[in-house]
């Protein structure tokens, strides 16, 4: 069937701000699908309010809106751009879930607005529970034992029947948000009923527990004549009971024979078929490990995390084809982009192992528990291919850069076989690791198996790696084993440690012996057919097919890995652009990244893509193969800059600001003397090793200081101390990982604090804006509301702030971008941190100004000059209108972590807030980050003693606008004794009805507490914050933003500007 | 020890010997398929080849004897880039070692199987030698190579003498229609093994007599029949037109079968007077090239052929598509076939070959690739159903509106 030609303007909805279960593979998805959309010649209108996306880019859509995703303003888009179709099922869950709401609304209809690809009525059919439940019934598959609650009494009466455990999942949820294993009826009541409250129609699925069965899923595309094949199909290591989101999963699956693969492959075609689904779709199976019996686990009719996950590990560009299938083509009319030769209606076949590795954020959050349920608190994850399971999980464990690089990162040699037995019941991320110590005390493969239900085939492929290490301690090292090492993807580092031998050693020995590693392409057919695009993985032992090479000048592109709370899509963001510019310039482009995903391990973002682990090793062994004629490190945050001395080793020219000035700007003492030279003002401060050091500079300073450790991106370990015992505890959690640089000790300056980017090109810089944060220092950058421009900032301290610039720029040497941190106190201007490289503010100060500065900083790192590209070098112009960036947070997925915010970054994403009024656009950044307000108009204020005087103010405006304000005793005091009406509530320690009760009654829209200082969990506080994010309730933990908040309610409106990026 | 494979070409490779203790020399072809080996290894279409699987793991779930296609393994020899030392599944019998030793099965593993893929891809299908012996010679090896043919690979794969297979009486015998299927180990002991579920949902061949062809079928083809409650008599390759039409079948199927179609020009004749019959005809692979030659097309022998489970082939009555199990060296020729004996059915959509064939005027429709799966997609099932329906209507086949999802409903 040929393209419907009534298609000519297409309304496309993002998935917003990024949080755990809802990543950067939407931007993938969604940045993919509007390239195939303008390719066929259609229109695209954009509307996502997460500015650090690619596909918010004015040349990915026509039309971009960065607005807050809801109804209303979908709506007012609506009537203004008049698309006559939306494609709601590439953005992710959010999206999916207001393409519904406007179709049940009638809206669409009465609009003239057809909904593309599949349909309302089976989406309701996939996502209705009861409905699903149904349709499997009918066509013959199995589900689960289960119902559909909506209230706790029924769940309980319903687990009575079917007996503990049984799972819980809310519907209409993300990453499973939620949800849970029940093993008894406290644990049922406390679950479920947070899950009702979170389900956006107030339905929980109550189902019979299959925890232990294989979890497989099977990734399926369908087209409107009915055509269907399935992509890829995928096995998680750990079986049901943990979250795909969080399970180390394989791909193809590797312990199922073709009778099962099969039968699973038939019900998932069965079940696309009778639900209708136009698109791209995942179904989830479990199944029982010692029969044919199997469950359906859910249906996702959309493109998903997984769906990109199966894109990347088999070539087939899932959300391309979706996007093409949603505009009327069938799968035998859409060429497959990889070969050229073959069409999307050939199924993927590997001729390579894929490993997907979570990444977790529990270095972030130290307090939270590790284990892993249903409930998904990844943030990220990182895939690796090679021609053995061994080697793909090796590769796969140090691409996730969190000090692991072999199953010995985790030390567990301490406990007994009986300990170790108890361990393995923990399921949590370092569970690979206690299998290997557990092999390692010769604990047999049953006893695993049976505690673990992990199956035999991955326990004996740790037990190879296993016996590896062993042959290598155990020497000695000879060729044939060497080879050995290699082919399962043991690093030279590692092979080093057991072998005693220097990791130079090790390579000299391979080099010698022409160990080298060969690259492998992945072209969707196992090499049946000739592939045009040059997408790469290493094996050793294998001959090297990475041999196209051009005679132009090739630049190597260092990508940022997998998304962390610190370090997120900004980076992907910053690399594709980069690969763009440099491919613009003529240049041979090749990306290294392991991310699956983001754009820029898109098949056809650069010339070559090598997926590899980001280390020097893996890198060095692409340079000795591609031989680069420079590499940018810049645009790839942290990941890409600690590679900066390695590739210099390898004689790699770094191109841009070198790898000395680099260090000058990390490094204390050359930081300080830049500083003295170009009369820079700073906080005072020492670099320090150890807790004992670190005290006396603070006594030195005075308190409070501020402790971090250098070279670390968001802020990670960067605490605000106000004693010599906070230093001891400090100090103690950031020396857990050995520092190979000194700790930093500052004196904590207090202020406005302002951040800038600029580009520089060795003379001259372009700063496109200055941006305020809302919040004072304190709390990270990153976590901080940031305005531009900046509202309440002196033109004398901008000048400043642009004259320091300049002269931080010029003294650092810097070709490319910058970022810059300053504090403001009155009319004098601080610096606080200076970075000689992309920021997480990139995209969204390029957006809101249209100065495309990763691309100038591109051209100027080849050797345009800032005049040359068309631009007036120094501060730029302002805007007229406001622009909002609001940080996002997923504390709600992680349990027992602190959600207070304070010098090291916690937010997961951020949304935009654009609009003509300071005051319009904070109240759409605070309505796209879900601070959807007011609804019960109850609140409750809870501050330490500092903040009373900022609580008065902030409360009467609250008052003003109808709060009822409940506060603990001294803040009501305060509270009243200005006038505001305050009710006095009981702190938790004392008797019932206590600010607790109040926070479960589901009747408060708000909660303020600001933690006194201590990090001491147990306190009232964090029980109330911990409670309030679990419930639902917004916490706000700074008074700056309170302020914010209560000035966008003050200006709430429902009817918006709306402002089209794309023509800024 | 070392083993090596010596290509026709020259090349070389280099790894480890598994299986049986022996030289082979053979034709080397590769397969794609990334789960479903052991039904490879026992597919009599492999004789008188030595199959590469692309899938760099094999033998991760072991040997399940009910899994088997025939019985025995039929290629010369097995190349794999890995061969799993642990066999991991529920329904495990023996694991692949044990097999390809008992089965008297050479091969080679831990080479590079990509790259011989591609020499494969690029230079066409060619002969190769599996060797232990490392002083080997390559010019005493390669004319040996380049003399090698395969020859008369169906009377080998045949059966000896005409069987019977009874057709389920109910539909439980064919397994539950869903995943439902419990697994008792005690049931499985005895011997009761056929758990999985099945995707037959009713019992439209009842009654009905199929007469098979056997040139090298595999089970699930007579499995495929009997599951729909039809009869099955199967007969040897050589089995002469008479007799079986003496036999009264409701409908003939042609089987699937390793070699070059040309080589059987007896077979031909006899196929000749069963198309010259009233019968419905339905046949698979060898048997659609057979009955092609049978009734004056030609046949060619493709570069390096089509052998996986994930081949779209476009239905031409319908315009849908379907991924399919293959395995062929050869393909109809449909440039040089007279319309009015035969019109396209199917067409794979990758290269645009012939996938089968529909017989004017007469109750024979054939197709080149694998309904009967085993390994691969289940996709194509129905047309047994089709096949069935064609008999109970003794009529042309009309264009199907028959869908997976159509046929389960009925």
């Amino acid at each position: 069937m040929p393209k419907n030609p009534n298609v000519k303007r297409v309304m496309v909805i993002g998935s917003g701000p990024i949080v755990i279960g809802q990543a950067a593979e939407f931007d993938y998805a969604g940045t993919q699908a509007c390239r195939s959309l303008k390719e066929e010649g259609v229109e695209v209108i954009l509307v996502n309010s997460n500015p650090a996306t690619i596909m918010t880019d004015k040349n990915i859509a026509d039309k971009v809106y960065i607005e807050p995703l809801t109804a209303r303003v979908l709506e007012q888009i609506i009537e203004k751009e008049k698309p006559d179709s939306i494609l709601p099922t590439l953005g992710g869950q959010a999206g999916l879930n207001l393409g519904m709401e406007l179709e049940e609304s009638g809206f669409l209809a009465s609009h003239n607005v057809r909904l593309l690809g599949t349909s309302a009525m089976t989406i309701r059919k996939a996502e209705d529970r009861q409905a699903f439940k149904d349709t499997m019934e009918k066509i013959g598959e199995p589900c689960a034992a289960s119902t559909v609650v909506e209230s706790v009494e029924e769940g309980v009466a319903f687990a009575g029947t079917i007996g503990y455990p049984v799972v819980l999942r809310p519907a209409y949820t993300l990453g499973g948000s939620g949800g849970g294993i029940a093993h008894n009826q406290a644990e049922l009541e406390s679950i479920l009923e947070n899950g009702l409250r979170l389900s956006r129609v107030g339905q929980v699925l109550v189902e019979r527990c299959i925890a232990g069965w294989k979890e497989i899923e099977y990734e399926v595309m369908r087209d409107s004549a009915g055509n269907c094949i399935t992509v890829c199909n995928m096995e998680n290591i750990d079986p049901v009971g943990v979250h795909t989101g969080d399970s180390i999963v394989v791909a193809p699956s590797q312990t199922l024979g073709d009778k099962e693969y099969q039968m699973l492959r038939s019900a998932a075609l069965n079940i696309i078929n009778e639900l209708e689904i136009t698109g791209g779709c995942n179904v989830q199976f479990a199944l029982h490990p010692t029969s044919f019996e199997y469950c359906v686990i859910e249906v996702n009719p959309r493109v998903s995390r997984s769906s990109a996950l199966a894109s990347k590990a088999t070539g087939y560009p899932i959300a391309k084809v979706a996007a093409k299938i949603a505009l009327g083509y069938t799968l035998d009319e859409i060429r497959n982009a990889i070969t050229g030769k073959t069409y999307a209606s050939f199924e993927p076949t590997l001729d390579y192992c894929v490993v997907k590795l979570p990444r977790l954020p529990f270095d972030k959050f130290i307090t939270a528990k590790r284990t892993l349920t249903t409930q998904m608190k990844a943030t990220g994850e990182v895939m690796s291919i090679c021609d053995n399971f061994e080697g793909a999980l090796m590769k796969a464990i140090r691409s996730l850069e969190q000090h692991v690089d072999c199953l010995l990162s985790y030390d567990f040699s301490a406990l007994s076989s009986e300990e170790l037995k108890m361990r393995l019941k923990k399921v949590d991320d370092q569970r690979i690791y206690v299998i290997a110590e557990a092999l390692r005390k010769g604990m047999d493969y049953d006893t695993i198996h049976e505690i673990t239900m992990i199956d035999h085939w991955f326990i004996d492929k740790i037990a190879i790696l296993v016996e590896m290490e062993q042959a290598l301690v155990k020497g000695p090292l000879t060729v044939e084993l060497l080879k050995e090492a290699k082919r399962i993807e043991f690093p030279d580092n590692v092979i080093a440690r057991l072998t005693g031998m220097t990791e130079e050693e090790i390579k000299k020995l391979r080099y010698e012996n022409g160990i080298v590693a060969a690259y492998k392409m992945v072209d969707t057919c196992a090499a049946e057919f000739e592939a045009a695009t040059p997408y790469y993985y290493s094996v050793y032992g294998s001959e090297n097919e990475a041999s196209v090479t051009t005679p132009a000048k090739k630049v190597l592109v260092l990508g940022s890995g997998p998304i962390r709370i610190g370090q997120g899509i900004e980076f992907d963001y910053c690399s594709v652009h980069a690969t763009w510019a440099f491919s613009r310039a003529g240049y041979e482009t090749i990306i290294v990244n392991n991310n699956p995903e983001t754009v820029s391990t898109d098949f056809d973002i650069a010339d070559k893509l090598y997926f590899e682990p980001l280390t020097s090793e893996d890198v060095e062994s692409i340079v000795n193969l591609e031989k680069p004629d420079g590499a940018v490190v810049q645009f790839g945050g942290q990941t890409a800059i600690k590679l900066t001395e390695s590739l210099m080793k390898m004689g790699v020219p770094i191109l841009g600001t070198k790898a000395e000035d680099v260090d000058a700007a990390e490094d204390r003492e050359l930081f300080d003397r830049i500083l003295e030279q170009t009369q820079i003002p700073r906080a005072a401060g020492g670099t320090v090793y150890t807790a004992q050091e670190a005290k006396e500079v603070a006594n030195r300073l005075g308190y409070p200081v501020l402790v971090r450790p250098s070279y670390v991106l968001g802020g990670q370990g960067m605490q605000i101390a106000i004693s010599d015992e906070e230093i001891e505890e400090f100090m103690n959690i950031i020396n857990r990982i050995a520092q190979d640089h000194p700790i930093l000790v500052d004196k904590y300056l207090q202020g406005k604090e302002i951040e800038v980017d600029a580009v520089c090109d060795g003379q001259d810089i372009l700063i496109p804006g200055i941006m305020e944060h809302i919040e004072r220092t304190g709390v990270h950058s990153g976590d901080s509301i940031s305005v531009y421009p900046a509202p309440t900032i002196s033109d004398t301290v901008k000048e400043k702030i642009a004259e320091y610039t300049r002269r931080l720029a010029k003294a650092l040497h810097v070709k490319g971008l910058i970022n810059i941190q300053f504090i403001a106190i009155g009319e004098e201007v601080y610096v606080i941190e200076v970075n000689p490289r992309s920021s997480r503010t990139v995209p969204y100060i390029s957006k809101v100004t249209g100065i495309p500065i990763v691309d100038l900083a591109t051209e100027v790192i080849i050797g345009k000059t800032i005049r040359e590209l068309g631009y007036e070098p120094g501060l730029q112009p302002e805007a007229d209108y406001f622009a909002i960036k609001m940080p996002v947070f997923s504390f709600e997925k992680i349990r027992g972590a602190e959600i207070s915010l304070g010098p090291e970054m916690k937010s997961t994403g951020e949304c935009l807030g654009i609009a003509r009024t300071f005051n319009e656009a904070l109240y759409k950044a605070f309505l796209g980050a879900g601070v959807d307000l007011p609804r019960h108009k109850q609140m409750i204020i809870t501050v330490k003693d500092a903040d009373k005087g900022e609580a008065v103010e902030i409360g009467r405006r609250f008052e003003k606008l109808g709060y009822t304000i409940y506060a603990t005793r001294s803040t009501a005091a305060a509270l009243r004794e200005a006038g505001v009406k305050a009710r006095k509530v009981n702190k938790i320690s004392q008797e019932s009805p206590t600010v607790m009760d109040l926070i479960l009654g589901h009747r408060i829209d708000l909660v303020i507490d600001t933690p006194t200082q201590g990090r001491d969990k147990s306190r009232d506080g964090f029980l109330i914050r911990r409670t309030a994010i679990e419930t639902g309730v917004n916490c706000i933990t700074a008074m700056d933003t309170a302020r914010a908040l209560v000035t966008s309610l003050e200006n709430a409106n429902d009817e918006f500007t709306l402002i089209d990026v794309a023509s800024i | 020890m070392k083993a090596f494979l010596i290509l026709e070409d020259g090349t070389v490779f280099s790894g480890q010997h598994i299986g049986a203790d022996r030289d082979i020399i053979s034709e080397i072809v590769f397969n794609t398929s990334m789960a479903g080996y052991p039904e490879v290894l026992t597919d009599p279409s492999y004789a008188g080849q030595a199959v590469c699987m692309t899938y760099p793991l094999i033998g991760n779930y072991g040997v399940c004897r009910e899994d088997m296609e025939s019985k025995r393994a039929w290629p010369d020899g097995f190349i794999v880039r890995e061969l799993s030392r642990t066999a991991s599944n529920f329904r495990k019998d023996i694991t692949i070692q044990e097999f390809l030793t008992g089965q008297n099965i050479p091969g080679i593993s831990g080479i590079d199987t990509r790259a011989l893929t591609k020499i494969l891809r690029e230079k066409g299908t060619m002969n190769g030698m599996i060797t232990t012996s490392e002083n080997y010679d390559l010019t005493s090896i390669l004319p040996q190579l380049k003399q090698y043919k395969t020859g008369r690979v169906v009377e080998k794969v045949t059966c000896s003498h005409k069987y019977e297979i009874k057709g389920a009486a109910n539909l439980s015998q064919n397994g539950p229609l869903s995943g439902s299927a419990r697994f008792v180990p005690e049931d499985y002991a005895a011997g009761k093994r056929e758990m999985r579920p099945s995707l037959v949902r009713n019992l439209n061949g009842a009654g009905k007599r199929i007469a098979l062809l056997d040139f090298g079928a595999k089970d699930n083809i007579a499995g495929s029949l009997a599951q729909r409650g039809c009869d099955v008599t199967v007969y040897p390759a050589f089995t002469k037109a008479e007799e079986i039409i003496a036999d009264r079948p409701d409908g003939i199927m042609l089987s699937n079968g390793p070699g070059d179609p040309k080589e059987c020009t007896q077979i031909i004749a006899e196929i000749r007077k069963l198309y010259d019959t009233e019968i419905p005809v339905f046949a698979i692979c060898l048997g659609h090239q057979l009955m092609a030659l049978a009734t004056g097309a030609d046949t060619f022998k493709m570069k390096y052929g089509h052998r996986g489970g994930n081949h779209p082939v476009k239905d031409l009555e319908t315009g849908r598509v379907y991924i399919s199990s293959q395995n062929h060296g050869y393909v109809v020729d449909t440039d040089r076939m007279d319309p009015a004996v035969a019109r396209p059915a199917f067409v794979n959509v990758n290269d645009g070959t012939n996938e089968g064939l529909i017989y004017t005027g007469k109750n024979i429709f054939t197709v080149q690739f694998h309904p009967e799966a085993c390994p691969g997609p289940q996709d194509s099932g129905y047309l047994f159903d089709r096949f069935i329906a064609m008999i109970r209507k003794k009529s042309l086949i009309t264009s199907g509106s028959a869908t997976v999802k159509g046929e389960k409903d009925a």
